[in-house]
């Protein structure tokens, strides 16, 4: 992921090599001390080992929350995305979330809260089962969530591991820094469960908002001055088009703003909703959370475009480290290692989905098929714990055994950012539209499944013909003109991103069939439209 | 709240995603503050805006039931406490 060593030593001066990665390893035991102090806090039932008893903070919530959608991808990516493709990156990825995830928050994010604490929900598929008065549907859900799920955690691991070598300049290898990472995100996931989780997010979340101001301010007057950069930019013609969204096309730009339909639909988003302590708790983060948005985004995306000056010829994988590079070249050690922890907060940020992948499963699987009933509360919270440990230790095998094939599962991921806004349909309507049917639903997840796979496997099939950054796109099925398009990293519909089809389609089987079949009964109607109950009778 | 507020609201939002698609900015590159591309900067200003929107919505159309079942006792968690 990230391109040659960041930290040089030309005299092989280990001491100082290691003072980011020991910087990091402090880093790593506060953490861990955070995750054992929530130990401490907890109680031993269910709803507070997966959801902390619904008691979080409304700072604690916004920080949390925010930090729990804040990946790698928030940092590493969107600078080396900035870096070839110039400034629009921010208003692709950046400014559509500012606008869609708080309206999610507010629309879905807060029903699923409220639905929770009046029946007992802790996951979306508990409430997905009960709505449409079906099991099969809530178990499709679940195995595709959890399938979509699963690239996330191995992609954490690999990225603690990388970077740690990285940082230490190739002193921690890559076997050592993943195992660290791995152990230290089990073990906060394990004792602390959701209330360290949450903790755990809002500390990284202060931490890279506070240290990322102030390494943004050094970098800007160690390069004498961000608009000396930005005059010597707009002077040369290879890196002028970066001040403009010339290299971005339009239908890309605007199909891009579908794609953050899919952070409330992701299970540790979801979940993360429903610990609220009140209702109120939601409107500083739904306010807020654009700001927050703007304080992480613009920096990772002008010091991405800046070191296309500085740090000029990095090709696609390499521009990833970019941030890293600015850093330690403009930073001292210290500062450098610090961010270089924030960092790699970010980049190990699969804490939450290893907590919402063991929640859906004790909820979804052990206490749906009766385990809870047979064996106890303490037994079905020792049965997540459990869950914990071997997803940790399966994802670190994975790591370990396709190091060179983490490509795989950045493409998984994208393909499950498109998937989960495509399953948006689908909660809006079991939220909104008390006509909408389990035939619906049903029929929209399949279409997911199909349209995912299908995307996959045009990616794959036109990989040959894949044209180079900057080189207009080719047609997949000359046949068909330009019906499918094969870009420098995706395939498009008439330039389109698949997503954007994918959510249509999706609302559109949802409201087609629900319409052919059968109702939910009055009695489920009642219980999640009680108003409209009331009105008809 | 009154269907006025309802379709203010309504194309408040449509508009903010409207002027998510600043087409007339796509080519141009002036600096503001002789730092920042104007098209950043837009875009900077907008999730500002998208705060505010927020907090409009928040303010004039926030959910009744929400509060209501603020004020009543957490049936299900207690009931599973105890």
């Amino acid at each position: 992921m990230l391109g040659a060593p960041l930290f040089r030593t030309p005299h092989s001066a280990l001491r100082v090599a290691m003072i980011p990665a020991i910087i990091v390893f402090i880093y790593l035991a506060v953490v861990l001390y955070i995750g054992i102090f929530a130990f401490r806090k907890g109680k031993a039932s269910g709803e507070d080992y997966f959801l902390a008893s619904r008691s979080l903070g409304q700072y604690t919530f916004l920080f949390a929350l925010f930090g729990t959608n804040m990946t790698a991808f928030s940092i590493l990516g969107a600078s080396g995305l900035a870096y070839h493709r110039g400034i629009g990156v921010f208003g692709m990825l950046a400014s559509a979330s500012a606008l869609v995830i708080p309206l999610s928050i507010f629309f879905i994010g807060t029903r699923l809260w409220a639905l929770g604490k009046k029946f007992g929900h802790m996951t979306q598929v508990q409430f997905l089962r009960d709505r449409w008065e079906c099991s099969f549907i809530g178990t499709l859900i679940f195995v595709l969530t959890a399938a979509m799920l699963v690239p996330y955690i191995i992609i954490g691991v690999m990225g603690g591991g990388q970077t740690l070598e990285k940082i230490s300049d190739g002193q921690v290898p890559y076997w050592a820094g993943g195992a660290i990472v791995a152990l230290v995100v089990m073990s906060y996931v394990f004792f602390g469960g959701m209330r360290g989780t949450a903790w755990v997010n809002a500390f990284q979340t202060l931490m890279f908002l506070c240290f990322g101001t102030i390494a943004f301010v050094l970098i800007g007057k160690n390069l004498g001055g961000f608009d000396q950069v930005m005059q010597r930019l707009a002077a040369n013609e290879a890196t002028a088009p970066l001040l403009t969204r010339q290299r971005i096309p339009v239908q890309e730009f605007f199909s891009y703003a579908f794609i953050p339909l899919s952070s409330i639909m992701f299970p540790h988003v979801a979940i993360m909703c429903m610990t609220a302590k009140k209702a109120s708790s939601f409107k500083k983060t739904v306010i807020f959370y654009p700001i927050c948005i703007l304080l992480l985004w613009l920096p990772s995306v002008f010091l991405g475009v800046v070191a296309a000056d500085s740090v000029p010829g990095l090709k696609p994988g390499e521009s990833d480290g970019v941030i890293l590079r600015l850093l330690t070249a403009n930073t001292d050690m210290l500062l450098a290692g610090v961010l270089g922890a924030a960092i790699m907060a970010c980049v190990m940020a699969s804490d939450s989905q290893i907590l919402a992948l063991c929640t859906m499963f004790t909820e979804d699987i052990f206490a749906y098929y009766g385990g809870k009933q047979r064996f106890g509360e303490q037994a079905q919270v020792w049965t997540g714990r459990a869950f914990v440990v071997g997803v940790t230790v399966v994802a670190y095998l994975i790591a370990l055994k396709l190091k060179d094939k983490a490509g795989i599962f950045e493409l998984a991921i994208r393909f499950a950012f498109s998937g989960f806004a495509a399953l948006a349909p689908v909660m809006l309507a079991a939220l909104f539209w008390k006509r909408s049917t389990k035939w619906g639903a049903l029929a929209s997840v399949l279409w997911v499944i199909v349209t995912m796979t299908g995307s996959w496997y045009l990616h794959e099939f036109s990989a040959g013909i894949a044209p180079k950054a900057g080189q207009p796109p080719a047609q997949i099925f000359p046949a068909l003109g330009n019906l499918f398009l094969r870009g420098a990293g995706s395939v498009t519909m008439y330039g389109y991103l698949p997503v954007m089809f994918m959510c249509f389609g999706s609302a559109a089987l949802m409201w087609l069939v629900s319409l052919l079949t059968p109702p939910p009964s009055a009695k489920t109607i009642e219980k999640y439209f009680p108003r409209a109950a009331v009105a008809a009778n | 709240m009154k269907t006025s507020t309802k379709l203010l609201l309504v194309l408040l939002v449509l508009g903010m995603f409207l002027l998510h698609q600043d087409f007339w900015n796509w080519r141009k590159s002036e600096l503001v503050f002789g730092f920042l591309p104007v098209g950043l900067a837009y875009h900077a200003a907008y999730a500002i805006l998208a705060a505010i929107m927020m907090a409009l919505l928040v303010k004039f159309a926030w959910p009744k039931e929400l509060d209501e079942m603020e004020s009543k006792p957490e049936a299900n968690s207690k009931k599973e406490t105890k």
